[in-house]
């Protein structure tokens, strides 16, 4: 992973409405969201939104419905028109873009998971995986190859000829993603892609992505409302609440220092003990430990798996090593501190009740 | 003197009106004249053209109006046909072409071409027998030509029907004014009683010529493949369409990879709304020389032969039977094939 930046998104404000410039004038003079609808008819969809989406990585936007993720998302490859801002994509800015040119984005440098999957119903899954590559003009027949090959890859194999009302939710998403990935792009844009899903499958869906990923590292822009999600997939974490973000940063971070009420709450009623991970809480050090050490463990597990091991002693101390090297402490005690939620905050959504 | 003498006279317009008793009387006019008694307020008359006109000569009466249609229409007449008549003469020899095809192809070759129309369209061996069944009935009972030239006709216009509907259609699905603007002329076309614009088109054109009923046929008919063209293409799912933008295609690629195809079933109900109106339309068309079943329909109204117009009459239901099963089942067929 490099830490280049892909996608980057600067003051990016949206207001739908008849006049959405004047609108703008009153949200940077500080009127909000609420104030602007009932005075002056005008939704305030994004505001002020600046995130900056490195190569490689899964970024994971998070929020409620109305929190404008989708909205957000969509302004990557254009499908809605921002009132104002930049979004600068390997280093060139898409709004200025002309049809021509965005429509070269779309087509080999952006593919799009829907949470509704946007099949073709009249074609076949084969077809339908294939259709970036047909759609830019190439010969048919690789393509079908192509899209076979990654309708393999993503576990749907002897489908090609069915269409797609044939398979169950799950496999249609399949078909979805087998698409964005014959598309064969460097970005792919996901917009609540396993929300339709029930849990087992979207636990699968979620494996596969980021096993996928594991492999072909693209930039992954990921939509969800569901916070497990969010914290299994995320490398960078945007939470966004009524159009603005609330905290961005790395998911560990975030759930250890939460900066708001609101994520308090999101995060209260999370399993700490599996989300979190060892390098999270430990004690940094590569000086040798003295006393006991009860054994070695990787920076990446996460608690369950410690206190599993340790098996409920609350005394031992344990060695955290990255590719077998020593790079800190980490002892049970402070370990069980830090499965202790940050309280839930009394101003926050959950103090009304 | 009449009842609205009073607005004329308190208004200072008498002079205006110029004098009374000018002018043509109708018969209404002489009675009341007869009657000198002044009318009550009960049987105080509406305030129409036609009283008004009798207190005061100066005002139109409204077969004025009528007659000024008239002559404004024939007025125009000449240049609107200068324009008109180069422009649908196509329209004739189509027609021409179609009912001497029909008629030429002899009925041993005919029969198994319908029949493999039939086929290709429904894929049901079921309806070929029955449309089989149907057509060789007609032929029995004599009725094979008349029901031909019937087929021509419809064959003909629903053609032009579905070639010039479509494309508005799916021009109408594309911008709202279009539609706005389309609409109430559609409303227009399909609740105009059908007699209505025929007397028009007799005007216009010479009562011999095949285009005066195509063009009353397609009027009548082409409103439903329209409408249902662009109501199909409005509802395509729109998760769909987003699909296709995020990948980049363009809107030509839209239109006939996704919306046409996805809009298919919409259209192909048209389509079969849009064949049996034209079936309802060519029998009516036989008042202006229409050939067909209709002229032996007209016979048996005209000259009260009860069994000719009877007997026609069901001729036409198993054509309207055959055209609307086959359609029918092709519209299902391209539903299945979407799910």
């Amino acid at each position: 992973m490099s830490d280049q930046i892909k996608i980057s998104i600067q003051h990016l404000y949206k207001i739908f409405g008849d006049d959405p410039a004047t609108a703008l004038e009153h949200v940077k003079a500080g009127v909000n969201k609420t104030d602007l609808l009932d005075q002056y008819g005008h939704v305030l969809g994004l505001q002020d939104i600046n995130v900056d989406m490195a190569d490689g990585e899964i970024t994971v936007i998070m929020g409620l419905s109305g929190s404008g993720k989708s909205t957000l998302i969509r302004h990557l490859n254009r499908l809605i028109e921002p009132t104002s801002g930049d979004v600068t994509v390997n280093g060139e800015n898409v709004i200025d873009y002309d049809e021509t040119a965005l429509r070269r984005l779309r087509r080999e440098h952006m593919s799009m998971v829907f949470q509704k999957f946007g099949l073709l119903p009249h074609r076949t899954i084969a077809e339908n995986a294939a259709m970036p590559l047909i759609v830019r003009g190439e010969d048919k027949q690789a393509a079908l190859e192509e899209a076979s090959k990654w309708l393999k890859r993503v576990g749907l194999q002897g489908n090609d000829n069915q269409h797609p009302h044939q398979l169950s939710g799950g496999m249609q998403q399949r078909v979805g993603i087998a698409r964005a990935l014959t598309s064969n792009s460097d970005i792919m844009l996901m917009d609540e892609a396993f929300s339709a899903l029930d849990p087992l499958i979207r636990t699968d869906m979620q494996d596969l992505l980021l096993e996928l990923q594991q492999e072909l590292h693209k930039t992954i822009v990921f939509i969800t409302h569901d916070l497990d999600e969010a914290l299994k997939l995320a490398d960078h974490l945007v939470i966004l609440k009524d159009g603005y973000t609330v905290q961005q940063g790395e998911p560990q971070e975030i759930l250890l220092r939460p900066n708001d009420p609101y994520i308090i709450d999101f995060i209260s009623d999370i399993n700490r003990a599996r989300v979190l991970r060892v390098r999270s809480v430990m004690q940094h050090t590569r000086e040798p430990i003295e006393g006991a050490v009860a054994g070695e463990i990787d920076e990446e597990s996460n608690l369950e798996s410690v206190i599993a091991a340790s098996d409920g002693d609350t005394n031992l101390v344990y060695r955290v090593t990255k590719d077998g090297e020593q790079v800190g402490m980490i002892d049970m005690q402070t370990l069980v501190k830090a499965l202790v939620p940050t309280s839930a905050a009394v101003d926050g959504v959950r103090g009304n009740y | 003197m009449a009842t609205y003498d009073f607005i004329f006279n308190s208004l200072g317009l008498r002079k205006w009106c110029g004098e009374k008793g000018g002018g043509s009387m109708s018969m209404d006019d002489l009675l009341a004249s007869q009657d000198t008694s002044a009318p009550s307020l009960w049987e105080l008359p509406f305030p129409s053209l036609d009283n008004l006109n009798e207190a005061c000569p100066a005002i139109a009466q409204t077969r004025d109006l009528t007659s000024g249609l008239e002559s404004g229409f024939l007025a125009i007449k000449d240049s609107l046909k200068f324009v008109l008549d180069p422009v649908t003469q196509p329209l004739s020899w189509f027609l021409n072409g179609a009912l001497n095809m029909f008629q030429t192809v002899p009925w041993f070759i005919m029969v198994p071409i319908m029949l493999a129309v039939v086929y290709v369209a429904s894929k049901s061996m079921k309806l070929v027998g029955m449309v089989a069944a149907m057509i060789l009935f007609l032929a029995f009972i004599d009725h094979y030509d008349y029901a031909m030239q019937t087929l021509a006709i419809i064959f003909v216009c629903s053609l032009i029907c579905v070639l010039l509907g479509v494309p508005i259609g799916i021009a109408m699905s594309r911008s709202d004014n279009l539609q706005r603007g389309i609409t109430p002329v559609l409303d227009m076309l399909q609740t105009l009683p059908p007699f209505v614009y025929l007397i028009p088109l007799i005007f216009l054109f010479s009562i011999t010529e095949p285009k005066l009923y195509g063009i009353a046929i397609i009027l009548y008919a082409i409103v439903p493949v329209i409408r249902l063209t662009n109501l199909g293409i409005r509802l395509v799912d729109k998760d769909v369409i987003e699909a296709a933008d995020a990948y980049g295609m363009t809107d030509r690629q839209k239109l006939y990879g996704v919306q046409i195809p996805l809009a298919l079933p919409n259209i192909m109900a048209g389509v079969n709304q849009t064949i049996m109106m034209s079936l309802a339309m060519v029998v009516i068309a036989s008042l202006v020389s229409a050939p067909g079943l209709g002229v032996l329909v007209l016979r048996g109204i005209r000259n009260l032969e009860l069994g000719v117009g009877l007997i026609s009459g069901l001729g036409i239901v198993l054509l309207a039977v055959i055209l609307d099963r086959v359609t029918k089942a092709a519209l299902a067929r391209v539903n299945t094939s979407q799910q």
